[in-house]
């Protein structure tokens, strides 16, 4: 394959940039990508890498620059004027018509936009087992989707992604929910996607997961471009190693042997939960003692959320959950929540028309007056910024504001155990340095026992006491801080 | 599509028409009419079933599209004393039109809002018709010169012949090619659109044909009434039996909904010795379908046969 010579770019992204409020998601993107060329978007949960995939999809409308598909503008145009000039997008997440068959979910794909297509063609129908051949699905075509594994369910996807043979295709997230196996097979899949000369472009995570895959990588952090270049040259970049793993952490860690309780305050042993046919959780254990500060680290998609809304009683789980020896299950969520142990949700979930002080006080709707006077103005010493903002409503906040209402609120129930669920998504350096100090001030000055979950190692390690390291719904390494980058760190690139 | 005529599901279709078609020859004129309008019902249910099942669209107010095609009809007729089957003809193309209208605007809203739409459409059709009295007849109701026949069998084989024909077409309709696509952008537009398809436009014409065939059951409800009244094809009430039955019967299914349609009307009537909770033990039954088999009638059916 002569790549140099034959191929020009068939899509080229000119000053992307996507707006949300007053949120900037993609700020300035540009970059192409050839015919017969995997090129990977790579940023952190938040750095923008989804929307600005969907901004070139069309599925959002791009606030300023161009998406050149072969020297035609198509910023703006609606997603199915897209589709028809030569797109496919691979979606994570299937929702295939589950009284059809195999082969007739994939010929919905192959459908013209017509509104007097009564009767389905041959052709269409020997196409569709065409593509059920090519992407693997030969032999379960006249099968109804949900008696499929989740393996075959992502296979339908991608078969309607290519169905009406498009010169870029679009993958978001092409492993999440597969196992070893599996991504060895879909890998060889989208590798024969750029064999026939097509366009492929993938978002994910990390750098490592997509290497072996991808031609050119695009890193980016907060909706803007930090390198473009090769997998391993990506992986060297200075910004990015610092993104992803940060500079020199200083750590705090309290030996595991200082904290007295002898059955520790909250134990998760050998919890499994499933989301329909994908495994969200396998096996996993975990501990924390009475005040001790505990970090989970993990990507996106590696199960921090679940294991949280698992411990907070949302969602059914193989395993037992205790907390101070006594089991869990079969309490409902408020009572959780009421008792002490309580959630800081990664989607913050304010009440965005009600004023901060109001949501405020919502927390704290069980306390005393007096009670709640003394814990707000705790709380207010903590995050001086709230008690400027009490007036306003929560959904005109900045992101780190809402992040701290978000915790504020959470901290009003006086927790005995606060699950803190990726406060920094998002949130610009500065604001993580004023969310580290309050931390910090939390961990010194109260008894509250934390649990975070994070993929910003920076800011998960100088506090954490212990950490986990949580990867395709397993725990893979448990240890202390001062370790994590020799051990675990390779990984997070 | 063709493989349908081997299945179960036709021949059961097949064999109830028929038995349904022998009944005029020896049950009585009270029940021959009593079915009359479950099967008008039918239809009403069918349509509905077509936009909340397929394109996921709620429509709260599916007694506008059906109130339109009716008054529309009954007013033609009363006023300007032209012939049944023109005023049935224009009942349903009126009831086209106003769907159109409400459904263009009303597509643009997502979510709740486009079901809050339809529902205030309902009440403006009661209102207009009370405040304009003279041509409507107002809160009393309607009286209709002309009914296409005063036979009791007949107009019960009209009813069976016009609810055989639009199950066909609007469940062929459902399993044809447009009909997947129809469903694909109730199930997930986000991927329906990023797969080609312009999502608007064929949930547009998905209403435009459930409108079609509200109003033109609608019409022919009203001259066999000979009369069109507010509380038989506008009220909010009328629109809550037309939407129970569809999802007793079965969401997605299309069939079931008339199945569901003409359970709820038979039902009713055998209650009737047990006066005012006639209604209530109905709707019990409803509620007991939809909270313990979703699914309703037909759809649990056909879901494990799809699963098997």
């Amino acid at each position: 394959m002569d790549m140099k010579t034959s191929n020009r770019a068939v899509l080229e992204v000119r000053g992307l940039t996507k707006r949300f409020g007053g949120l900037t998601a993609v700020k300035n993107l540009g970059f192409e990508v050839n015919s017969g060329e995997i090129f990977g978007l790579i940023g952190p949960n938040g750095s923008g890498k989804s929307t600005a995939m969907k901004s070139v999809m069309g599925i959002e409308r791009p606030t300023a620059g161009e998406v050149i598909f072969e020297g035609e503008n198509v910023a703006g145009l609606p997603a199915h004027k897209i589709a028809r000039k030569g797109f496919g997008m691979v979606f994570q997440h299937s929702r295939p018509l589950n009284r059809q068959t195999v082969l007739e979910n994939i010929m919905v794909a192959l459908l013209p936009d017509s509104l007097f297509m009564l009767f389905p063609d041959k052709a269409l129908v020997d196409r569709a087992k065409w593509i059920a051949d090519r992407v693997g699905l030969g032999a379960v075509m006249n099968r109804r989707p949900p008696t499929l594994p989740f393996a075959d369910l992502r296979r339908l996807e991608l078969a309607k992604a290519i169905a009406r043979d498009p010169k870029v295709v679009l993958v978001d997230e092409p492993f999440a929910g597969l196992t070893r196996g599996e991504v060895d097979v879909f890998s060889d899949l989208i590798r024969s996607f750029r064999d026939e000369g097509r366009a492929v472009m993938l978002v994910d995570h990390n750098v490592k997961s997509v290497a072996a895959l991808v031609d050119r990588v695009l890193a980016m952090y907060l909706g803007e471009e930090i390198v473009t270049g090769k997998a391993e040259d990506v992986m060297k970049n200075e910004t990015v190693r610092r993104v992803y793993l940060g500079g020199a952490i200083e750590t705090h860690a309290r030996p595991e042997t200082s904290f007295k309780d002898k059955v520790p305050l909250l134990q998760v042993e050998n919890v499994s939960v499933f989301y329909g046919k994908a495994q969200a959780l396998e096996n996993v254990s975990i501990h924390v003692h009475e005040g001790e500060f505990v970090s989970i680290v993990g990507l996106n998609g590696a199960g921090k959320t679940t294991l949280f809304n698992t411990i907070s009683g949302f969602l059914p789980y193989s395993g037992e959950i205790a907390r101070g020896g006594e089991k869990l299950r079969g309490t409902t969520p408020a009572k959780i929540a009421r008792s002490g142990l309580v959630q800081c949700p990664e989607s913050r979930e304010l009440f965005g028309e009600m004023s901060v002080r109001e949501n405020l006080d919502l927390g704290g709707q069980h306390l005393t007056d007096d009670k709640r006077a003394t814990q707000l103005a705790w709380l207010f010493e903590l995050f001086p910024i709230l008690k400027e903002r009490q007036g306003q409503m929560a959904q005109t906040l900045s992101g780190g504001e809402q992040q701290m209402l978000a915790i504020g609120r959470a901290l009003m129930m006086q927790p005995q155990i606060l699950i803190l669920d990726e406060p920094t998504l998002g949130l610009a350096p500065v604001i993580l340095e004023l969310l580290s100090k309050a931390l910090t001030k939390l961990r010194q000055t109260t008894s509250i026992t934390v649990l975070l979950g994070e993929q910003n190692v920076t800011f998960a390690l100088p506090h954490a006491d212990r950490v986990y390291v949580l990867e395709h719904a397993r725990i893979v390494w448990e240890g202390d801080p001062g370790r994590f980058a020799a051990e675990a760190g390779a990984d997070f690139l | 599509m063709a493989s349908f005529f081997t299945t179960r599901l036709f021949f059961i279709s097949l064999a109830l028409v028929i038995i349904a078609a022998t009944l005029p020859l020896y049950v009585s004129g009270y029940v021959l009419g009593l079915l009359t309008v479950a099967f008008y019902f039918g239809v009403f249910a069918m349509a509905w079933d077509l936009l909340f099942g397929f394109a996921g669209e709620v429509n709260f107010g599916p007694t506008f599209l059906i109130g339109v095609g009716a008054y529309t009809a009954g007013i033609l007729n009363a006023q300007f004393g032209w012939s049944v089957y023109l005023c049935i003809v224009l009942g349903a193309l009126a009831s086209v039109i106003a769907g159109l209208v409400l459904a263009l605007p009303a597509l643009r809203v997502r979510g709740p809002y486009f079901g809050l739409t339809t529902l205030v459409a309902v009440l403006m059709l009661q209102n207009f018709i009370v405040v304009f009295a003279d041509l409507t007849g107002g809160e009393i109701g309607l009286t209709i010169p002309d009914v296409i026949t005063i036979n009791a069998g007949a107009n019960y084989w009209i009813a069976l012949g016009f609810m055989t024909i639009s199950a066909a077409i609007l469940y062929g309709l459902s399993q044809s090619p447009v009909g997947l696509v129809l469903q694909a952008s109730g199930q997930d537009p986000v991927q329906a659109g990023a797969l080609g398809f312009n999502i608007v436009k064929h949930k547009l014409a998905a209403f435009i044909v459930s409108a079609f065939f509200s109003g033109l059951s609608g019409a022919l409800l009203v001259f066999y009434f000979g009369t069109a009244s507010v509380g038989t094809v506008v009220d909010v009430a009328v629109g809550v039996n037309v939407i129970v039955s569809a999802v007793l019967g079965g969401r997605r299914t299309v069939l079931g909904a008339a199945l569901g349609a003409i359970f709820l009307i038979v039902a009713g009537e055998f209650l009737r010795p047990t006066g005012e909770l006639a209604t209530f033990i109905v709707s019990a039954v409803a509620l007991l379908v939809v909270l313990f088999f979703p699914g309703g009638f037909l759809g649990a059916a056909l879901s494990r046969e799809a699963r098997s």
